[in-house]
């Protein structure tokens, strides 16, 4: 057996979603290699030399990857196959933007979203926003996975793996890159962080979400929101916690005036700790928190801040 | 400009599945059935080029049993002009749904394919991609803005991090997100048109695809129940617990 993984990472950077994926692939295990595809990204792929598990690293070193557009990732990956068993990726916007590409383009049925690996062709996954875990079994020859990164530890940064350059594959202009708009924040992202703070839609409009951010400053937390603030319109969708939004799972989660829907509760319910402030006592989210405190959140979320 | 909009029918947005006793599946029996959320969203698009003048027809699309005739009717009188039903009472993948869409695809040559990212009830987030690739189209998922002039269409796409604008060349296909737009509610008067706009029926067997899967499978089950824990009295409580006890805060 051997896995393809490919990375996650901004040309600068090796993302942490790519040394979780590769936590993923280890379990499965076989030689892993890591494809690295961006433009100036050297330093990029000597992070990845570092992975545990893995033995090559292939870079792939072109400006038609800077942006990871799906339409030339995935006729690179597919020009790469043929050597692999299983073709992995974190299960981010990148990864879920072309990985199924690659999956139809070799004919195969991905595997999105695994949470768990039973053996090398038996995975489970998460359906209906997490209300049922179904174990799906791949008799394809070529398993195609997308890894949710929450499910898995980091891998170590103890390895020493070969380092090989290879040539890009054929290239398209049907899809180019216009502009990005990167949220700019010193706070770590939600989906590596290890504490999260999130409002819903208690936190009544976006200003308020202000009363989180010295809590979040104190904690080094990344913030968040349920999907009902974002629909409300209080804050951007980046910020969204849930099924349809980041699926997170830190050590402390902080969940200030959410009810917990279910769409929510997929999205955070792995965290190790949850807690929980909101006025109504019946909210769903009590019955998943550790810790709930009843109150009305105007009033205690300055006591927080003050208290940490 | 033709849109083509393939929508799927799934439980209710409202509905909390439940696992069925012998963990073979999900148990829909009973079960109020919807259009799939971000499928709404994809149709409310489509209309909307419509209305602006962009779009000429809006074509939808949907793949299941005769039930999914009332999905098709709802996208009806939300706009929609016509409707194909193909007919399966297979619980088809995302690839074979993929390849089934890509022969409406090849008949009716839409310059723009609007889906949902993914559906509510196997959360695949693959169908739209897997028709790109199998019609060679350009993609722009999750997107938030789609602008279409000159040829190509613009997509905001909603990313990790933030968003990403592409340009396309047409035919392209975009899949929908969550702040694209919010959805119209059907006017009587239009659910009643509705009932009098084309719907044609395919059989998805006569369709010469492939439809066997070689992704089995083998159980469902409940998640792991999280306990719940304990109600704490004030914020200086709290505080304690999460230092002393829980041990996550220094």
């Amino acid at each position: 057996m051997s896995i393809l993984l490919i990375a996650e990472h901004d040309n600068s950077e090796l993302k942490a979603d790519t040394l979780k994926a590769a936590d993923a692939a280890s379990q499965i295990g076989g030689d892993i290699h890591i494809l690295v595809a961006g433009s100036d990204c050297m330093s990029v792929a000597q992070s990845a030399q570092k992975v545990a598990g893995v033995t090559k690293v292939l870079v792939v070193d072109n400006a038609c990857y800077e942006h990871a557009l799906a339409e030339n990732m995935s006729a690179l990956v597919v020009s790469l196959a043929a050597d692999y068993s299983h073709i992995m990726a974190p299960a981010t916007t990148t990864g879920k933007n072309y990985m199924p590409r690659v999956a139809a383009l070799l004919d195969v049925e991905q595997v999105s979203d695994i949470i768990a690996v039973e053996s090398s062709d038996t995975f489970k996954r998460p359906i209906y926003a997490g209300n049922a875990i179904a174990t799906v079994q791949s008799e394809y020859a070529k398993k195609v996975i997308t890894v949710r990164t929450a499910a898995f530890d980091k891998a170590d940064l103890s390895g020493n793996a070969e380092l090989v350059n290879i040539e890009a594959a054929a290239s398209t202009d049907l899809s180019t890159f216009v502009s990005h708009e990167l949220t700019k924040s010193e706070r770590p992202e939600l989906t590596a962080a290890n504490v999260v703070i999130s409002g819903g839609r208690g936190m009544q409009n976006g200003d308020n979400f202000k009363l989180l951010d010295g809590i979040a400053d104190k904690l080094g937390a990344a913030i968040g929101a349920s999907r009902a603030a974002v629909d409300a319109g209080f804050v951007p969708n980046d910020m969204q916690v849930g099924q349809t939004g980041k699926i997170v799972a830190p050590d402390l989660y902080i969940a200030v005036g959410i009810s917990g829907a279910i769409q929510h509760l997929a999205g955070m319910k792995d965290s190790k700790v949850i807690v929980a402030i909101n006025k109504d006592p019946e909210a769903p989210i009590f019955q998943v928190a550790d810790y709930g405190l009843e109150a009305d959140l105007f009033e205690v979320l300055p006591q927080l801040e003050a208290a940490l | 400009m033709k849109v083509l909009v393939p929508i799927k029918r799934v439980i209710d947005y409202n509905v909390k599945a439940r696992v069925k006793a012998d963990n073979s599946d999900v148990d829909l029996a009973n079960v109020k059935m919807a259009m799939n959320p971000f499928c709404e969203i994809a149709v409310e698009e489509a209309v909307r080029l419509k209305e602006k003048g962009i779009a000429t027809e809006v074509v939808v699309v949907s793949i299941g049993t005769k039930a999914c005739q009332e999905q098709l009717r709802t996208a009806l009188a939300l706009g929609a002009d016509s409707a194909i039903q193909i007919e399966t009472d297979l619980n088809l993948g995302s690839l074979q749904v993929a390849k089934l869409l890509q022969k409406v695809v090849e008949e009716i040559q839409p310059e723009l394919v609007i889906l949902g990212k993914q559906s509510i009830d196997s959360d695949n987030n693959q169908t739209g991609q897997m028709l790109a690739a199998l019609t060679n189209m350009p993609q722009g998922t999750f997107a938030s803005e789609v602008n279409v002039a000159d040829g190509k269409v613009a997509v905001t796409r909603e990313i990790d991090g933030g968003l990403q604008t592409v340009s396309l060349s047409l035919p392209a296909i975009v899949t929908t997100d969550l702040r694209l737009n919010e959805p119209r509610y059907a006017s009587l008067p239009n659910i009643m048109k509705a009932k009098r706009k084309p719907l044609e029926v395919k059989v998805a067997a006569d369709m010469g695809v492939d439809t066997t899967t070689k992704l089995n499978v083998l159980k469902v089950e409940e998640p792991a129940k999280r306990v719940a824990g304990v109600m704490v009295e004030s914020v200086i409580d709290l505080v304690e617990k999460l230092k002393n006890e829980a041990k996550v805060i220094a």
